[in-house]
């Protein structure tokens, strides 16, 4: 068989590269297509694609702003702030699902059988309803119909729970904060210093210490000594006691948490919740039976058993599922327009009422929120390669 | 998939495994007041029941003022679709009813849950107080449907195969036909009137449909040998799976009527559908592509030393194996785009949640966010827990992750 006898329309590897070709060709031609369109259509209306509009003067009010802002600032301004409060709903809203969901999904799996029947009615409930459903009846039906600020509740603290949202104690830095954070640092690291340490001397005795707790305990240690030496020797604490009072039509003061954000951050922590107690629960029950008994017959107590034989093994399988069910949190944030909380989507959407320019915003918005995909992958995927099973 | 027993094995003297018997207080003993905390725990949580249910139940049957849902029934199952030709819709709940009655007397022929679904939903239904008499005469006529269609069905099972695929396959078609209309034999019924369960039962179903196949190209291309096949499968599958549905809703709102030549105009209710087309498919093609990497290489292998090309290996051999292996997670990701489609309500459609907002925005249901909000959710909670529970029932029938 003489290969130079096939001719080359009959040649699998020539048709094959014919195929790709043909395939770019109408690809490429079929966009073009598209972009010629847009590009007529947007010439008509005089709003050729430019960036140029950042930097003009957005003249509307944000609710919520982590940075300064006012409605003289720029368009730039304003999308920086929406991104800001989408990444600070969506971290605050992964710090408490897992908690919620952890604890669901240990929950889940207790032998007890009220508390596993109340999880499992919990997770069926939450994981067969639209998010966004969840979303509009947490805010119109929960947070709006608390009493008037007239009537409002007080939970000790002092906490006021009204309809306009929820004031809450906090801290109010003072002229020694820039001080405690330096030795906040130094705590930082000093912690690490004792994580490195403990590490090598596990290494070299076989038995490893509790490293994390020795580690916080020092961080721990420091924020305490630091804020009571400053507190002695400066006469003033780094923070100061700030409580919300109620002054005519509103509160002032402490942290202040409108009906928006609490909805939104209840929304997705119930909701993502019950889909981290699903994957927490694969995760512990992956671990095989005989794992533990082995952990047992070695002379494991509980916690050592859980510590040293259960949780590596579950977080293994646990990580990439937990890593999708964060990004679908950040992902979901975005539902935050319906109920008028100004995360990044809604901002964009105002923006785009006022300029027009549909284009460059989607584009804009599109490529932050594939970034935060990016960037959360990047990390878990280097996180999930560090705790991979060692095959020896 | 002939499962025959082997009858040199089986007797008819297996001792059937102990079950645990327990009295009432054992069972308590054993599985709430084991030991002194879970007494503990048993009893704080009995508490925190009592706190949490007892408003709940006293709202929901004595304060909420159900009223609001009765009224508005028609907006939420049918939106602004004519009243006059609401029976359009009927015909193709009833034609579904033919259909399921035939699959069930020809697939599950010894299941009575199925039949039980099929027959006594559509009665209860029926039943309830506050409907319509041509809603109600129209139910007893779908659990009629459907009884009929098991009848055909269990009379010549084997000739009624051929018409069950064909009505299976037609169903789609037909179903939007009759929603839409015909030119001269049924009025046009234009997409914007569209709206409530219709709407948003007709974006999950259109969008399953389309998405479907396209999913399953994406996942070909992606596992393809070709590099630009490949790398554009790649490129369109992470960029979609990357952001959210909103954003997908918002490029398909605003800027397909830019994408497209200025003499087709297309209108909200199709460019929703676009958008979630689009986002579905690259979900669709991941779960697919987890079936396809589960086929060992020897199915391949096997079907090029029989003779068959690629075309016929990808089509007769490998995807019916993949798709078999991937029915649950499929069900599943139908039951996501099931809730997914309240996300139009963002772009303005007035599917079930947006018909809600707009209920509410009527000043005499002010107030009455609770019942109105409670009752769809009840709605999406009933659809994706049935198929949720089909889905379970099906992991069983088919065996997966037994072999």
């Amino acid at each position: 068989m003489n290969e130079t006898s096939i001719p080359f329309w009959r040649d699998e590897r020539v048709l094959k590269w014919v195929a790709q070709i043909v395939f770019l060709i109408a690809t490429l031609a079929f966009l073009w297509y598209l972009y010629h369109n847009m590009i007529t259509a947007l010439a008509q209306r005089g709003l050729l694609p430019s960036f140029h509009f950042l930097s003009l003067t957005a003249g509307f009010d944000i609710g919520q702003h982590l940075i300064s802002y006012s409605r003289n600032s720029t368009y730039g301004r304003a999308f920086i702030v929406g991104i800001l409060n989408t990444l600070e709903v969506s971290a605050v809203g992964i710090v408490f699902a897992t908690i919620l969901g952890i604890i669901v999904g240990v929950m889940r799996l207790s032998t007890n059988w009220l508390i596993n029947k109340i999880a499992s009615l919990y997770i069926e409930i939450i994981r067969n309803v639209p998010l966004l459903v969840l979303l509009v009846f947490w805010y119109t039906g929960v947070f709006l119909q608390m009493p008037r600020l007239k009537e409002a509740k007080f939970l000790p603290g002092p906490t006021i729970i009204s309809n306009r949202g929820i004031a809450m104690p906090w801290g109010k830095p003072t002229a020694t904060w820039h001080t405690y954070l330096y030795i906040l640092l130094i705590g930082l690291i000093l912690a690490a210093i004792v994580w490195w340490r403990l590490t090598l001397i596990g290494k070299r005795t076989g038995r490893t210490p509790l490293v994390s707790a020795w580690s916080t305990l020092t961080f721990l240690g420091m924020a305490v000594l630091g804020w009571l030496a400053l507190t002695l020797f400066a006469h003033q604490a780094p923070l100061a006691p700030d409580l919300p009072y109620i002054k005519g039509l509103r509160t002032v003061g402490g942290l202040e948490l409108t009906p928006e954000f609490m909805a939104l951050f209840s929304g997705l922590v119930f909701y993502t919740a019950a889909f981290i107690a699903e994957v927490v629960r694969a995760g512990i029950q992956s671990v095989s039976k005989g794992q533990i008994e082995a952990a047992r017959a070695l002379g494991l107590n509980g916690f050592q058993t859980l510590r040293l034989v259960v949780f590596p093994q579950a977080l293994r399988v646990i990580v990439p599922p937990m890593t999708s069910q964060y990004l679908n949190l950040t992902k979901n944030s975005s539902l935050a327009v319906f109920i008028g909380f100004p995360d990044l989507y809604s901002v964009a959407g105002t923006i785009h009422n006022q300029t027009g320019r549909a284009v460059e915003v989607t584009t804009l918005m599109m490529a932050v929120y594939l970034s935060f995909s990016l960037v959360t992958s990047v990390f878990m995927n280097w996180y999930n390669k560090k705790i991979r099973l060692v095959e020896r | 998939m002939m499962n025959r027993e082997p009858e040199q094995y089986t007797t008819g003297e297996v001792l059937a495994p102990p079950t645990e018997r327990y009295t009432v207080l054992g069972w308590l003993k054993k599985n709430l007041f084991s030991t002194w905390y879970y007494t503990l725990l048993t009893l704080v949580t009995i508490y925190i029941l009592y706190i949490v249910l007892k408003p709940t139940l006293i709202w929901a049957f004595t304060q909420a003022q159900w009223q609001v849902v009765v009224v508005n029934l028609r907006l939420f199952m049918v939106g602004q679709y004519p009243a006059d030709q609401v029976f359009r819709i009927w015909i193709a709940l009833h034609l579904l009813a033919l259909t399921a009655g035939l699959a069930w007397a020809i697939w599950l022929p010894r299941s009575r849950r199925t039949g039980a679904f099929l027959l006594l939903i559509p009665l209860a239904l029926a039943a309830l107080p506050f409907i319509s008499s041509f809603s109600r005469i129209n139910w007893i006529l779908f659990a009629v449907f459907a009884l009929a269609g098991w009848g055909l069905g269990t009379w010549k099972p084997q000739a009624m195969r051929r018409p069950l695929l064909a009505l299976l396959l037609a169903y789609f078609p037909i179903l939007i036909l009759l929603i839409l209309g015909v030119q001269p034999i049924l009025k046009i019924v234009k997409t914007n009137l569209w709206g409530g369960l219709l709407l948003t039962m007709l974006l999950a179903v259109v969008g399953i449909a389309v998405s479907f196949p396209l999913g399953i190209l994406l996942a070909l291309g992606r596992k393809s040998e070709l590099p630009i096949v490949k790398f554009f499968s790649i490129i369109y599958i992470e960029f979609i799976r990357g952001v959210p549905l909103v954003t997908v809703l918002f490029m398909a709102e605003l800027m397909l009527p830019l994408f497209l030549p200025p003499q087709i105009v297309i209108d909200n209710v199709i460019r929703a559908m676009a958008g979630i087309i689009l986002f579905e498919a690259a979900y669709m093609a991941e779960n697919v592509r987890g079936g396809l990497q589960a086929i060992p290489t020897g199915q391949y292998e096997a079907a090029w030393a029989l003779g068959l090309n690629g075309f016929q290996t990808t089509f007769f051999i490998i995807l019916p194996q993949a798709l078999r292996n991937v029915i649950p997670v499929l069900v599943n990701q139908f039951i996501s785009l099931f809730k997914d489609t309240t996300l139009v309500a963002i772009v303005g459609l007035l599917d079930l949640l947006g018909i809600a907002s707009a209920v509410l925005a009527q000043p005499e249901f002010l107030g009455k966010q609770r019942e109105v909000y409670v009752f769809i959710a009840l709605i999406y909670w009933v659809f994706s827990y049935a198929m949720s529970y089909a889905s379970r029932r099906l992991e069983v029938a088919l065996g997966v992750g037994e072999r």
